[in-house]
């Protein structure tokens, strides 16, 4: 090997050491104070405690916060799976002019300012009579998942052999079952990475929900935004390393059900 | 003759279903995002430039725009710097390394900005671990603080969109075959020949849609610079979400918002036709 080869190779090394270290920095400092007992972030904290955990069910609006932001999320995603799987299935299928122009429109709200779209359907959403915050949140939020399922399921369906609905016809199944029974399973991994990330999207949204809030309807992020600026305390931490240990565990899943490295491919 | 083939590709009953997602989207976000871009350029009496010729030639604004593609474009310098040799790690790694590489990418992607944010915060504060690790590697003779200062804004942001900017480039890494840069090797190239002729080439094409995720993101943050440099230090995306939230200026952040939207629609337009130029010649 030559010296500029150990020399590339180091580099690259390095470069991993750095991003596997630099990636984990915030989720480890965020775990570590919320177990700390200090109210100042002090790290290492000076004593272990509980008292921020405790503190979580008693701090006025996050659970609530959390409820609405789950339900928003789960309503999105389902309704964007819906009618991003139907698009799809279209777009692959279909033989008519411009898919590809309906592919790009339908992953743009991805590659605009989340802000801009936010007030443009705030201003729109008034123009059209729609004036209640929490279905404006639920239609707004399909916007943001919109992109994630068709994106995915896109690239899963242009893979799928659609000869084998066919095959599943000729053994004697419905056009619905065979759908059912040969498509949905082969499209799992798809619907699933899709999904979550997705739900991942609409529960993290900060721009758009913004506009959709009012003082008794807010979502996760926008309530926890609040806090850290109105009192900076360790309680954010706790609820925050609550959320790792949340993705911790729908990693671990997504891993037994389709494999981490399919997960990078999202 | 034409005609007729592409009036029946019309008919295509599969292409009804994509009437509901493309419906709905032109509905509630094409619609009110080009009544945005209307209401911005028409006044009392009929089409206007006016809010654009007063918003650019307030200095003020200017110095708004140049912070906001500056911050942008060190985020896009370092994320490339770190991101590019990574992804090569990533896709050539041992198996142990690839899934705590696969950990540390996809981990943080599913928490949200503003935990991360918030833990940026704490480690870039002046008995911070940023500042810490600096005095003990004999860098910095005395803490200091990096919250609320634009080198704080930039690392925080890197963090957050680094994933974005190793994943494109994985994705082309990991279907070149290394045999391409030995063949180079036993035909006598120097090893930069190689990356430079061979390597670079093939890896553009992610190159560029990482730079182009990472650039517009940065372009558009808003909690991020909100929690790490405060008001003093005003992007494009600040200052509109100021306009509308808090000072209820619905003329300037309007103007903002399409600023913003013109210069987001530049970068996807300019990087998918790039991205389209090198996949084509390469």
């Amino acid at each position: 090997m030559t010296l500029t080869e150990r020399l590339t190779r180091l580099v690259v090394w390095i470069a991993a050491a750095f991003t596997v270290v630099f990636l984990l920095t915030p989720l480890i400092v965020t775990v570590a104070v919320s177990f700390g007992s200090s109210s100042v972030f002090t790290l290492p904290p000076p004593d272990w405690s509980l008292r921020w955990y405790q503190r979580l069910a008693t701090t006025r609006g996050l659970l609530p916060a959390l409820a609405v932001s789950v339900e928003v999320a789960a309503v999105s995603t389902l309704a964007a799976m819906v009618l991003g799987t139907l698009c799809a299935i279209a777009l692959v299928r279909g033989r008519f002019p411009g898919r590809d122009a309906i592919a790009t429109f339908l992953v743009s709200p991805l590659m605009l300012p989340g802000l801009v779209i936010g007030i443009a359907m705030l201003q729109g959403f008034k123009a059209m009579g729609l004036r209640d915050v929490y279905p404006s949140l639920m239609v707004a939020h399909v916007v943001i998942t919109l992109p994630y399922v068709v994106r995915t399921v896109l690239g899963a369906l242009s893979l799928f052999d659609f000869t084998l609905i066919d095959a599943a016809r000729t053994l004697g199944c419905s056009y619905p079952t065979a759908l059912a029974r040969v498509m949905v399973p082969a499209l799992g991994p798809a619907f699933l990475t899709s999904g979550m990330f997705a739900f991942l999207a609409s529960m993290d949204n900060y721009p758009i929900s913004i506009f959709f809030t009012d003082a008794w309807t807010k979502t996760l992020p926008i309530q926890m935004l609040q806090y850290v600026e109105e009192n900076p305390d360790p309680t954010i931490a706790a609820i925050s390393a609550c959320l790792v240990l949340l993705a911790i565990l729908s990693l671990i899943a997504g891993d037994r059900l389709v494999g981490l490295r399919k997960l990078v491919d999202f | 003759m034409s005609s007729r083939t592409s009036l029946s590709a019309w008919r295509d009953p599969v292409a009804l279903l994509a009437i509901p997602a493309v419906l709905y989207l032109t509905l509630v976000y094409a619609v009110p995002l080009f009544s945005l871009f209307l209401r911005s350029v028409t006044g009392p009496s009929g089409l206007t430039l006016e809010p654009y010729a007063a918003f650019l030639s307030d200095p003020f604004n200017w110095r708004v725009i140049g912070n906001t593609l500056r911050v942008a474009a060190w985020v896009t310098v370092f994320c490339l710097a770190v991101g590019y040799p990574a992804a090569f790690a990533l896709a050539r790694a041992g198996s142990f390394l690839q899934v705590t590489m696969l950990v540390a990418i996809i981990l943080p992607l599913s928490i949200g900005v503003v935990v991360k944010a918030f833990a940026w915060q704490i480690v870039l504060r002046r008995d911070g671990v940023v500042s810490q690790l600096l005095l003990a590697l004999g860098i910095w003779d005395e803490p200091q603080r990096l919250l609320f200062t634009e080198t704080g804004l930039v690392l925080g942001a890197a963090n957050v969109f680094l994933p974005f900017m190793i994943m494109p480039i994985y994705s082309v890494v990991k279907l070149i075959d290394p045999r391409l840069s030995e063949a180079g090797a036993t035909l006598g190239a120097t090893p930069l020949y190689r990356f430079l002729h061979v390597t670079l080439p093939l890896t553009l094409p992610g190159v560029v849609s990482g730079i182009a995720f990472v650039f517009s993101m940065s372009v558009s943050m808003f909690v991020i610079p909100s929690l790490l440099i405060g008001d003093r230090f005003q992007t494009l995306a600040t200052l509109m979400g100021r306009s509308f939230l808090l000072m209820r200026n619905e003329q300037l952040g309007s103007t903002t918002a399409v600023v913003l939207l013109v210069l987001a629609v530049a970068i996807v337009v300019f990087s998918t036709w790039l991205a389209r130029r090198l996949g084509g010649s390469t």
